[in-house]
């Protein structure tokens, strides 16, 4: 499925019955290829995290389509563990906190998700180190979590995102701990592995730094997506 | 796959170290207590095994001479040895009391036994140090755990003893040290009273005319002579001949005699289901509770842990990992905690059983038998845990 993007057609999500009940969203329209970063910007309640979450296939949406590659997530039939592969193999999701797992070093919190797919642990370990090189970060192989300076949490947190090349990554606020220098270094490495792995990357920020680095940008406003062409100035990538 | 648990295990060793040591402590005291009632089961059985006896003959309608007070001629044993299929038959005194010497006293459990016949029932076992009893008088073999040494003078009411030997392991059924001592002294040390006692009876006996008549002066001797002399034992051993049903022999003497006769398997029964059965409720009391505590203690640390991974539980769950391996982890958790409770437990309690007064008994089955208990309370504790878990939403791991 690895390059196909995602396209989301007249997505809503209502919370609640009768008169207490919310439109999160009201008919979002959103199409991310393939290699391509986006980013999806509004303000605080505009519905971004209930949008991250329907895409990320942890709560339904009431009606719209949201596609991956050539399937249709919810269109009937999808059992918890169907949603629960289809995250693990075809959705890559990086945090505003990086969240790694304390107690596993930075190889194996990278190799996990190809253990779960059932990776053998040496296969998964091994493409673990591949990203890791990829993102600068492979002198860190060995280390905890702990001993990591926020930006290289944050660079491990995308390795492990990657780990099972999925078709879409959906990143919330993954600049938001970070000073403008290393946010600006982040969103370079996400363009950098959206082009090297034909990943469709969609990236929620308020960051003011970071937006005008987007060739495409959602805007949310009241549940609903307004899509505007960004500047997409190319960040430079320094060391983090 | 990575073992989650193990890692996590590995990762934070000193919490789950010092936690583990906390639980084990409290196991070890769950150990011991199961070691203390052991011992007084065991203490009871080697009662029983050290006197050798095939029955015990003792007063009617009591449950004697251990459970309760018994009263026996000592004249009866002649006629109980004339009773088809019985070997031996011999007289014991047991009376429990304080034992002087070097200016402290040691509660032990004083045995009368015919001297010189160390082949009957009632005898001590072998000895560690010393010799048997072969003076009719003043002369004592003791268990080593009264802390007696051969040659040493040790007082048992008003009289003194010279220990003449040690035994080992020869204790009563609540673990007191036997102190053997000649049958006819063991009968002064329980029956008669001391010097101002049998004097002022003297003189109230002397004062009542019924015993006291003119012209009749052999009456108030033979009366103050039965007066200060015992003729009761406690019990009276039997040991069958070789294969004679000792319960067919009980069946005679009972009666013919008109005698209580317990056989030993009767005997053990008086001891372990009367005589320790309150001990043994109180300490199943206690082990109930200390049970509880541990499952408690298990289950909030377990609990704790968990809800300290709650976003990284939801993170796990969000990237695609099952329920199932979530579960495995927290239970692999407790078990691990349960482990190294029990292991720290039963390190401790063999440690510090030694230093008890009394005989702590642990064994290889109780100990088993408490690592599938405690393992079945780390399963039970991490339900609590486990439901926390399973219900994170992975959703949690997204936005605020």
């Amino acid at each position: 499925m690895a390059g196909s993007g995602i396209v989301v057609e007249g997505l809503r999500k209502r919370y609640g019955h009768g008169e207490a009940a919310i439109d999160a969203l009201k008919g979002v329209d959103m199409q991310v290829g393939a290699g391509e970063v986006v980013g999806l910007i509004g303000p605080s309640g505009s519905g971004k995290s209930t949008l991250l979450k329907c895409l990320g296939a942890v709560i339904e949406p009431t009606s719209g389509r949201i596609r991956l590659g050539d399937r249709t997530i919810y269109d009937g039939g999808w059992t918890i563990r169907d949603l629960r592969a289809l995250r693990r193999d075809n959705i890559g999701f990086i945090f505003q906190a990086p969240y790694l797992i304390p107690f596993l070093d930075v190889t194996d919190n990278v190799a996990l998700l190809p253990m779960l797919a059932g990776q053998p642990n040496g296969e998964a370990r091994r493409r673990a180190r591949e990203l890791l090189e990829a993102l600068g970060c492979a002198h860190r192989a060995s280390a905890m979590p702990a001993t990591l300076s926020g930006g290289e949490q944050q660079r491990v947190a995308i390795a492990r995102a990657l780990a099972n090349r999925p078709p879409v990554i959906l990143a919330d606020e993954p600049t938001a701990p970070l000073d403008s220098e290393r946010a600006l270094a982040v969103i370079g490495i996400l363009n950098a592995m959206a082009r090297r792995f034909e990943t469709a990357i969609i990236v929620v920020t308020h960051d003011e730094k970071i937006i005008p680095t987007f060739r495409k940008i959602y805007r949310i406003r009241d549940g609903m997506t307004i899509p505007e062409t960004g500047e997409g100035r190319e960040a430079v990538v320094p060391e983090l | 796959m990575i073992n989650l648990a193990g890692r996590d295990i590995l990762h934070s060793w000193g919490r789950f170290l010092f936690t583990g040591v906390g639980l084990g402590l409290l196991i070890g005291v769950t150990l011991t207590m199961a070691g203390v009632y052991r011992g007084m089961v065991d203490d009871a059985m080697v009662l029983l095994d050290n006197t050798g006896a095939d029955l015990w003959v003792v007063q009617k309608d009591t449950l004697g001479p251990f459970a309760e007070p018994s009263g026996v001629h000592d004249a009866l044993w002649r006629s109980i040895r004339g009773v088809p299929g019985v070997a031996h038959a011999t007289n014991a005194a047991y009376v429990t009391m304080q034992v002087g010497a070097r200016g402290r006293d040691v509660r032990a459990m004083v045995v009368g036994v015919v001297p010189g016949i160390p082949l009957e029932p009632g005898q001590p076992g072998s000895l560690v140090a010393g010799r048997r009893i072969t003076r009719g008088h003043y002369e004592a073999l003791a268990d080593i755990a009264a802390g007696f040494r051969v040659g040493e003078r040790i007082r048992i009411r008003k009289n003194e003893y010279v220990v003449v030997g040690l035994t080992s392991r020869m204790v009563s059924s609540g673990g007191d040290p036997m102190v053997f001592i000649p049958l006819r002294d063991a009968q002064e040390a329980q029956f008669l009273k001391d010097s101002d006692a049998i004097l002022q009876q003297r003189r109230r006996t002397a004062a009542n005319p019924v015993f006291n008549r003119p012209g009749a002066p052999d009456v108030l001797d033979a009366v103050i002579a039965s007066q200060t002399s015992s003729s009761s034992v406690n019990a009276i051993l039997v040991r069958v001949a070789l294969g004679v049903s000792a319960e067919k022999v009980a069946e005679s003497i009972r009666r013919w005699k008109r005698l209580q006769v317990y056989t030993a398997a009767q005997m053990e029964g008086i001891l372990v289901g009367k005589l320790i059965a309150t001990s043994s409720r109180q300490i199943g009391m206690f082990l109930v509770i200390l049970a509880i505590v541990s499952a408690a203690i298990v289950a909030f640390i377990i609990y704790t842990l968990t809800l300290g991974k709650i976003r990284e539980i939801a993170v796990l769950k969000l990237i695609g990992t099952k329920n199932r391996t979530i579960a495995a982890m927290i239970v692999q958790q407790s078990l691990g905690l349960g482990v190294i409770g029990f292991a720290v437990g039963k390190v401790a309690s063999t440690f510090w059983a030694p230093f008890f007064p009394k005989h702590v008994l642990l064994i290889p089955r109780d100990s088993l038998a408490a690592l599938a208990i405690v393992l079945a309370i780390c399963l039970l504790a991490s339900g609590i845990a486990l439901r926390a878990a399973i219900r994170v939403d992975p959703a949690e791991a997204i936005g605020g």
